[in-house]
């Protein structure tokens, strides 16, 4: 059980610093917003999975009430983080934020 | 194991702190709407963290609900606000 805690941990931690790394590094809003949707959504969700996980060590019923209650976090981010994503993509569509291209390449 | 869970709110602190940088120079304002989404997403886990560090995990877990809750409504009502007003660029002689 531990070991799956430590390797959801892991891999949570690192899909947090891939995409803070995306959201410093990338040169255009889009590319910043696709790397920080994605990359926020999943990692959140392997990190609440680990806490639900370490939160059932030891099973009685708090535990597990406890348990459920971070899942229905885990299952507000699954529906929320995207759709924030999706509400910031129509805004910078709408004022005209226009996209990165390549020099010379401009369609 | 403690030393696990400590390890990853101190990573996840240092990130926050990277994000701070997009929020403070970013080139539109949507830029900055962005970071403090994020900077939002990693504190609903952050808060988490804390609960397991302190042992009362079930405390915790209201505030980190109502932590998400008051995100995602902040991000949309940015988002809607910025939208009807069509300047979002810093630097206006563009």
């Amino acid at each position: 059980m531990s070991v799956v805690v430590i390797a959801l941990l892991v891999a949570g931690v690192f899909l947090f610093a891939v995409g803070v790394l995306g959201i410093l590094r990338f040169p255009d809003f889009y590319t910043r917003l696709h790397a920080a949707g994605k990359c926020d959504t999943l990692g959140s969700i392997l990190l609440i999975l680990a806490l639900a996980l370490f939160n059932l060590q030891e099973f009685t019923f708090a535990n597990l009430l406890v348990s459920l209650k971070i899942l229905s976090i885990l299952l507000f981010v699954f529906v929320a983080g995207p759709t924030a994503t999706h509400a910031l993509t129509e805004a910078a569509l709408v004022v005209g934020v226009e996209p990165w291209t390549k020099e010379g390449k401009r369609p | 194991m403690h030393s696990i869970f400590l390890g990853a709110a101190i990573v996840l602190l240092l990130l926050m702190l990277l994000c701070l940088v997009r929020v403070v120079g970013g080139p539109t304002v949507l830029d900055r709407i962005l970071g403090g989404n994020v900077i939002g997403t990693h504190t609903t886990v952050l808060l988490l963290l804390i609960g397991v560090l302190y042992g009362n995990v079930g405390m915790f877990v209201d505030i980190a609900i109502a932590y998400a809750l008051l995100n995602f409504i902040a991000t949309l009502g940015a988002a809607k606000y910025f939208l009807r007003r069509k300047e979002v660029h810093l630097d206006t002689d563009q």
